[in-house]
């Protein structure tokens, strides 16, 4: 098996140099919300009524409560990305050496037995109706 | 101290063009559709075809009053519009416009895992709304808006991988240092299948079931007023400013053009960026909303499989290249 090519050593210094400049913008963002909160309290008129505080429904009171039961589609949907993302992360690392001198088709033979895994499964999920929201 | 004050000039820079280019979108978007539709727009505020429209929305929404309901969740929905927009911040940091080194925010060597993971958060600040707003509306809105994102999600982080599987590298400065103009047609299923994805993250028209205003008042966004829900439009426009900058680096070539690419190049990302921009708006003036199980069909059966095949496509190639 070749070695990945060690030319461009990535020191743990710069990794940390550009995270830490993303935790600065972070830190920005997070001045300009509090400012805007701010500012904005000392702009806005607060004059509160029963009615202004009521949950909104179409100008009717309100009809039971807003946390209400929900279809349970949206969960086995959320099952089923759960289980196709996890796959496809490792996608990644991956991709980076798949075609570096020394795998070539061995690793093409290897994406097509990763996708055969992820097309089964779209086709039996397919199959059994979970992809039907009815 | 030379690093620092770069540092600082590259964030403020990065910060102004979060403020500014969303706000561009927003007019043309409101310009475009008008004259789409066979009207004129808005025309008074600032005097020149209404260009101040934006300005003054802007100070209108900041002088409105801020209602939270008495059944909310009350934190939770205060916090929820600043974490739907600052994901989208931290994204613009990392996309390059030029081919020197120096022509982008930061760069980071994991990019495209970078971007995705970031821009995945953004959708949190939906979901929190949708659930503390304790409206039935917004549940609604919320529970469409988890939906899509796990549907949709999908697809683009698979286009995704077919690119850095051309390049061989997950740094988006990386990528377009290897791409050659034949790439478009080789990834052109991939763009596709990226743009349409992004597009439904963002739930834009025609994937704006969501937010679907004739059914579900304003989706999770219903119990909001003033500041709050202004910053929920901005994260929208900064949304569509990002989707349109990445799939212009990741599958358009991002600086690379016919001609002029040295000292160029952060022109034609600018361009390529407002290209895409402007097809959202057509997209937006010209499809009629999807239904929600449409919404989920499309992605699953169609996106998928499409996104499936355009790795093995890139897998091959690749390889009998070598």
């Amino acid at each position: 098996m070749p070695q990945p090519a060690a030319d461009a050593p990535v020191l743990a210094a710069d990794y940390f140099q550009s995270y830490s400049v993303v935790g600065l913008l972070a830190a920005l963002g997070v001045l300009f919300v509090a400012v805007a909160f701010g500012a904005g309290r000392l702009l806005r008129p607060v004059v509160p009524t029963p009615e202004k505080l009521m949950t909104y429904e179409c100008g009717v009171d309100p009809v039971g409560e807003g946390w209400a039961h929900t279809q349970v589609r949206y969960y086995v949907y959320a099952f089923l990305y759960v289980i196709f993302a996890v796959d496809s992360i490792f996608l990644f690392p991956w991709a980076t050496v798949f075609a570096a001198p020394g795998y070539g088709a061995t690793t093409l033979v290897e994406m097509f037995v990763f996708l055969g895994f992820l097309a089964v499964g779209l086709l039996y999920a397919y199959k059994k109706g979970v992809l039907e929201w009815t | 101290m030379n690093d620092v004050l770069d540092v600082a000039l590259r964030l403020l820079l990065v910060f102004v063009l979060f403020l500014v280019l969303p706000l561009l979108v927003g007019q043309t978007e409101h310009k475009v559709m008008a004259h789409m539709q066979g009207r004129l727009g808005p025309m008074y505020a600032g005097g020149f075809h209404g260009w101040a429209q934006l300005v003054a929305d802007g100070v209108k929404f900041a002088q409105k009053e801020d209602i939270v309901p008495a059944g909310a969740d009350r934190r939770i929905f205060q916090l929820a519009p600043a974490l739907a927009l600052l994901p989208y911040l931290l994204v613009l940091l990392v996309i390059p416009i030029g081919p020197s080194e120096s022509a982008v925010g930061q760069h980071i060597d994991a990019g495209i895992f970078y971007v995705l993971a970031v821009m995945g958060v953004g959708v949190l600040g939906s979901l929190m709304a949708g659930w503390a707003s304790a409206n039935k509306f917004s549940l609604l809105g919320g529970l469409r808006t988890a939906a899509q994102l796990l549907a949709y999600e999908l697809p683009m982080l698979l286009a995704a991988a077919s690119v850095a599987m051309a390049a061989g590298t997950v740094s988006l400065g990386g990528i377009l240092n290897a791409w050659e103009w034949w790439w478009l047609p080789w990834q052109i299923i991939g763009a596709l299948v990226f743009f349409t994805a992004g597009l439904a993250e963002l739930q834009r028209p025609p994937f704006d079931a969501p937010i679907a205003d004739s059914e579900i008042i304003f989706g999770a966004y219903t119990e909001y007023t003033g500041l709050r829900f202004a910053l929920f439009l901005l994260a929208e426009y900064a949304g569509i400013v990002i989707v349109c900058g990445l799939t212009t680096v990741l599958f358009l070539g991002g600086w690379h053009g016919p001609w002029g690419a040295d000292g160029l190049g952060w022109v034609w990302t600018l361009l390529k960026t407002a290209v895409l921009a402007f097809v959202v708006i057509w997209l937006r003036v010209s499809y009629p909303r999807l239904r929600e199980d449409q919404l989920q069909k499309l992605s699953w059966t169609v996106l998928i499989p499409l996104a499936l095949a355009q790795i093995a496509l890139t897998g091959i190639v690749k390889v009998a290249i070598q």
